[in-house]
């Protein structure tokens, strides 16, 4: 989704090529989410198909230049104007991972949130010396550099409310922990009503394409600059 | 890389050695603090992160000097605090350690520029310079206008950041504070961190305890607290990309 509004703004400057849009996509992400070539025509053919965009000219050998379309346009006001849908989150595999974890007898919850605690926060490092980097020497000078900031504080900030998630799930779990005795693992309990889940599952089949790349963002920002 | 190197070979200014603080006896007693092993090097900023109660406190003000050891050894400089008399100790607080308090602890019957001076005319040095360096300080973190205002003419976050002035003026080697990010809103709190990380890259051992993962992401490595002892701390940063960079090569 992000992809197809991304490309239709950055043709809103201009008609473009292919590989010009990848290139400008990565710089202003800071390549946090970095754009395959072939994802960038997949999404330029169903803007095509969806008359949002149209061929600039001629064919130049294999490349093909595209401009956005009144329709584009329209579509791409919309998506400035209509909030980002916080309503199906998409899952996250920590929430899971806690879910499954709390209770279950030899499972050590403490470790797989101090573990997690750790992760994260090298992660915020690694952001925060890329900010401290964009910051220095008067900060950001182009709309490029401002825009990359932004998505390393989002990334900095997303982090920052896990970590606060985690002290908090730590004190309540602690709080708790006299209380309740652990559930076992292996038990007599009926199955779970696994059919609703999985119909659930299918819903958001697209959603854990995302998570794996979110899953792989910080590796390759912090592989790419930091060293 | 902004900050240059921090990990080995940087001389220690801070060592903490099987440290460990215990108040009461008997059923009161409370282990604050229970062996503790932590260097801190020249150039080296390292967060303390931890619950209420986990004992960060603690161990800031055994780093500073300002508290008694139940057990081990507190170095700064190679010097064993413990082996000091009280002027000595003293003299050691006023020239090589700058602290910021939780509370601030500004003295009220002082304005802002005289309270950050104070420190430097303990020093010796003339009150003349020491106002110098205290208005420099000032204007480092864009407090100017309060230099001639005694604390209670001052805000919150204001008091705060003067305190941080007070703790950075003069050559002080090693940098304590204590959530000196707590009174202010987001993006002064971020001035005080790039401010703390400068004084660091620029040669000081630092070590801030703090409860926000968003500030403890400035230092080169964080530890974790819980009940008095350190239970995980990730590696300096520094060291890690001089490896990722090796594996790149
Ligand atoms: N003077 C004291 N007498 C008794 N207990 C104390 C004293 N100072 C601290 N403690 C206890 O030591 C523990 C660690 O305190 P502290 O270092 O202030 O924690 P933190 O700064 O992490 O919140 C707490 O349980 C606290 O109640
Ligand atoms: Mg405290």
């Amino acid at each position: 989704m992000s992809i197809r509004y991304g490309l239709l703004a950055l043709l809103d400057y201009g008609p473009k090529y292919g590989s010009q849009l990848r290139a400008e996509f990565e710089s202003r992400t800071g390549a946090t989410w970095p754009l395959n070539i072939g994802q960038v025509y997949t999404t330029l053919s169903r803007l095509e198909r969806d008359a949002l965009i149209e061929p600039a000219g001629e064919r130049d050998g294999k490349q093909q230049r595209y401009r956005i379309t009144e329709n584009g346009r329209r579509e791409l006001a919309d998506w400035y104007r209509q909030p980002v849908d916080r309503s199906h989150p998409s899952r996250d595999e920590l929430a899971i991972k806690l879910a499954m974890a709390v209770g279950t007898e030899g499972v050590d919850v403490g470790a797989i949130i101090q573990a997690q605690r750790h992760h994260t926060l090298k992660a915020m490092q690694d952001y925060t010396r890329l900010k401290a980097q964009a910051l220095a020497d008067g900060g950001p000078e182009s709309g490029e550099e401002m825009a990359w900031l932004l998505v390393l504080e989002q990334l900095i900030f997303s982090a920052e409310a896990e970590a606060r998630w985690l002290d908090h799930c730590e004190s309540r779990l602690m709080r708790l922990a006299a209380r309740r005795p652990a559930r076992p693992r292996t038990g007599t309990q009926p199955d779970d009503t696994g059919a609703a889940h999985d119909a659930h599952d299918e819903h958001h089949v697209h959603d854990d394409e995302h998570a794996h790349d979110d899953e792989h963002a910080h590796h390759r920002i912090t592989g790419g600059t930091t060293a | 890389m902004t900050s240059p190197t921090a990990a080995s070979g940087a001389a220690p200014i801070l060592e903490l050695r099987g440290l460990g603080r215990v108040h009461g006896s008997g059923v009161t007693t409370v282990h604050a603090l229970r062996d503790i092993d932590l260097t801190v090097s020249a150039g080296e900023f390292v967060a303390v992160m931890g619950p209420s109660g986990s004992g960060k406190s603690t161990l800031l003000t055994l780093a500073g000097g300002l508290d008694n050891a139940s057990s081990g050894q507190v170095l700064i400089e190679g010097t064993d605090l413990g082996t000091l008399n009280k002027s000595q100790l003293a003299k050691i607080r006023r020239t090589s350690i700058g602290y910021v308090f939780q509370d601030y602890n500004l003295i009220p019957a002082l304005t802002a520029a005289e309270n950050i001076a104070l420190p430097r005319e303990l020093d010796g040095i003339s009150a003349r310079a020491a106002r110098k360096e205290a208005l420099a300080a000032l204007e480092e973190i864009n407090l100017t206008e309060v230099a001639n205002r005694f604390p209670d003419e001052m805000s919150g976050g204001q008091r705060q950041r003067v305190a941080i002035a007070r703790a950075l003026v003069g050559d002080r080697r090693l940098v304590l504070s204590d959530e000196p990010t707590g009174a202010l809103d987001s993006e002064t709190g971020e001035a005080v961190l790039a401010l703390l990380r400068k004084r660091c890259d620029e040669g000081a051992a630092g070590v801030m305890v703090t409860h926000e993962s968003r500030y403890a992401a400035w230092a080169d490595r964080v530890v974790f607290l819980r009940d008095g002892t350190m239970v995980d701390q990730t590696v300096s940063p520094t060291a890690e990309s001089l490896l990722a960079s090796e594996v790149k090569r």
